[in-house]
């Protein structure tokens, strides 16, 4: 058995190259993380300091960076299991809810009454026949949640899962994560650009400079997170981050 | 404009074309444009016989087979066009070569080639249909999501499971556009066929016909085939189309 393991993100670089008139861009430099063993992180930075870029590197969508990633494998697993959370929910609009989380998962996993129970979780156990285009916003990214939990992850990859939702529709998603992510624990890489939001959900704010994106401060989050449900705790916590990186955070 | 004033104009239509038709033969008064009551007779004749349906069938057995050739290769091939920029540099001349052979050309290449057999015409048909289907599935196979490929990818679907989910559904309309065309392509290009090369089948028949100059069959032949290929349209394509249309908004 396969004891579990860390996630370490090791990017030494990340180029884009020049496309047409625009100059070649580096996204990311010398950016280390290791998130341990079911931490829930979150990654703080302006738009355009490559957090998405980071994301996808993880993921292995973008495989041409220097550097290396080791994926966390969970107790007894050998092949790590990624689920992402799209900042758009990217649902098969022509699937509903049920198919699109089925989708994901193998005979015996859909066997197993993870689906219900997650739609359930989510609230969406009554529209599980929906098609994606005729449910609300809030609820396309509920159902985007309940299929990354489905497979189980080893590693939670969300990418501003919440951006663009009004905000009490947002909050309220927010705690349904936590509520979520609490039953089933798993490591987080969580990226945002909204203070309150990392300070509600993280163990730990990594944050990141602008472009060249390179890891400019660590912040463990010690309040118990029963605590930071207080609006007056949670803005404390959001003042200490801020704090003397007054300058970094300029551009949130 | 309702339905039912929609299907009353479509149905003065008609029966404003057949008058015409009435009219212009009895003008004409030859054997060579006959009027509808002798087309309708000989539709008849050729229903009791049993030979307007055994040739129709054997027409369209070879339009189905034909059919199902060029649209599985055609879509194999624009799949890996559309995907593969090297490949599409690669075989775009073959191409354009293609698209541009006329159809009685393939035809008699292929029963020169291949002899005067059922698998010669059946390719010559699909060979003439295919880079149709190739250039409308490329366009397709281009425009494909990233987004939901990349989501595939993430949660490691697999070629089969991605193929049909993710691939499949966003080329829907491609498909239904080449389906459309093709079928109309198709038969009138498999009548040429069996006019060169078979000894059965409507476009034979017809063959038959003209020897004799016998109008009357070959329209009563025509007019049958057309309603054969429209309910194919509105018994098949149509419902096909409406069924994967049901989840947009």
């Amino acid at each position: 058995m396969a004891p579990v393991s860390d996630l370490e993100i090791d990017v030494r670089e990340k180029r884009y190259p020049a496309v047409g008139g625009a100059a070649p861009h580096l996204a990311l430099k010398d950016l280390r993380i290791t998130v341990r063993h079911a931490e829930f992180v979150c990654v703080l930075g302006a738009s355009g300091c490559g957090k998405t870029t980071l994301l996808n590197i993880v993921a292995g969508l973008d495989r041409d960076f220097a550097g290396r990633i080791a994926l966390p494998t969970g107790p007894g697993k050998t092949e790590p299991v990624v689920g992402y959370v799209f900042q758009n929910p990217r649902l098969l609009p022509w699937r509903t809810v049920i198919e699109n989380i089925r989708l994901v998962l193998n005979p015996a996993q859909v066997r197993s009454g993870i689906v219900e129970e997650l739609l359930a979780a989510t609230g969406l156990q009554d529209f599980p026949q929906v098609y994606p285009e005729r449910l609300s916003v809030g609820m396309t990214r509920r159902a985007a949640l309940a299929r990354a939990f489905a497979v189980r992850p080893d590693l939670l990859l969300m990418d501003e899962p919440f951006v663009s939702l009004d905000e009490p529709t947002a909050h309220r998603l927010r705690l349904l994560l936590l509520e979520i992510w609490g039953r089933r624990p798993t490591t987080v890489l969580f990226v945002t650009h909204d203070t309150r939001e990392a300070v509600l959900l993280a163990d730990r704010v990594i944050l990141l400079t602008p472009a060249p994106g390179t890891v400019a401060a660590e912040v463990p989050i010690d309040v118990p997170r029963a605590e930071r449900a207080d609006p007056a705790i949670l803005e404390r916590l959001r003042r200490r981050l801020i704090g003397e990186r007054a300058n970094l955070l300029r551009a949130l | 404009m309702t339905l039912r004033s929609a299907v009353w104009k479509q149905a003065a239509s008609f029966v404003a074309f057949v008058a015409l038709w009435q009219l212009v033969s009895a003008f004409a008064d030859s054997r060579l444009l006959p009027p509808p009551a002798a087309v309708l007779d000989r539709l008849a004749a050729g229903l009791v016989s049993g030979d307007l349906p055994l040739h129709i069938g054997i027409t369209l057995a070879r339009v189905a087979v034909s059919f199902t050739l060029a649209m599985l290769i055609g879509t194999a091939v624009g799949i890996a066009l559309g995907r593969s920029p090297a490949l599409d540099r690669f075989f775009d001349p073959w191409l354009v070569l293609f698209l541009n052979v006329p159809a009685l050309v393939t035809i008699i290449l292929c029963y020169v080639w291949f002899g005067l057999v059922e698998a010669a015409a059946i390719a010559a048909v699909a060979v003439n249909k295919i880079p149709n289907v190739v250039v409308t599935l490329r366009e397709g196979a281009r425009a494909l999501n990233r987004d939901y490929l990349e989501m595939a990818q993430v949660f490691r679907l697999g070629p089969a499971k991605t193929l049909r989910h993710v691939v499949l559904p966003q080329l829907f309309p491609f498909s239904m556009a080449a389906a459309r065309s093709g079928l109309a392509l198709i038969w009138k290009i498999v009548l040429v066929v069996e006019l060169l090369g078979r000894s059965n089948g409507v476009g034979f028949q017809i063959h038959l016909f003209f020897q004799f100059f016998d109008v009357a069959s070959i329209l009563a032949y025509t007019i049958a085939f057309v309603a054969v290929i429209q309910v194919i349209e509105l018994a098949i394509l149509q419902p096909l189309e409406r069924r994967a249309a049901q989840w947009r908004r």
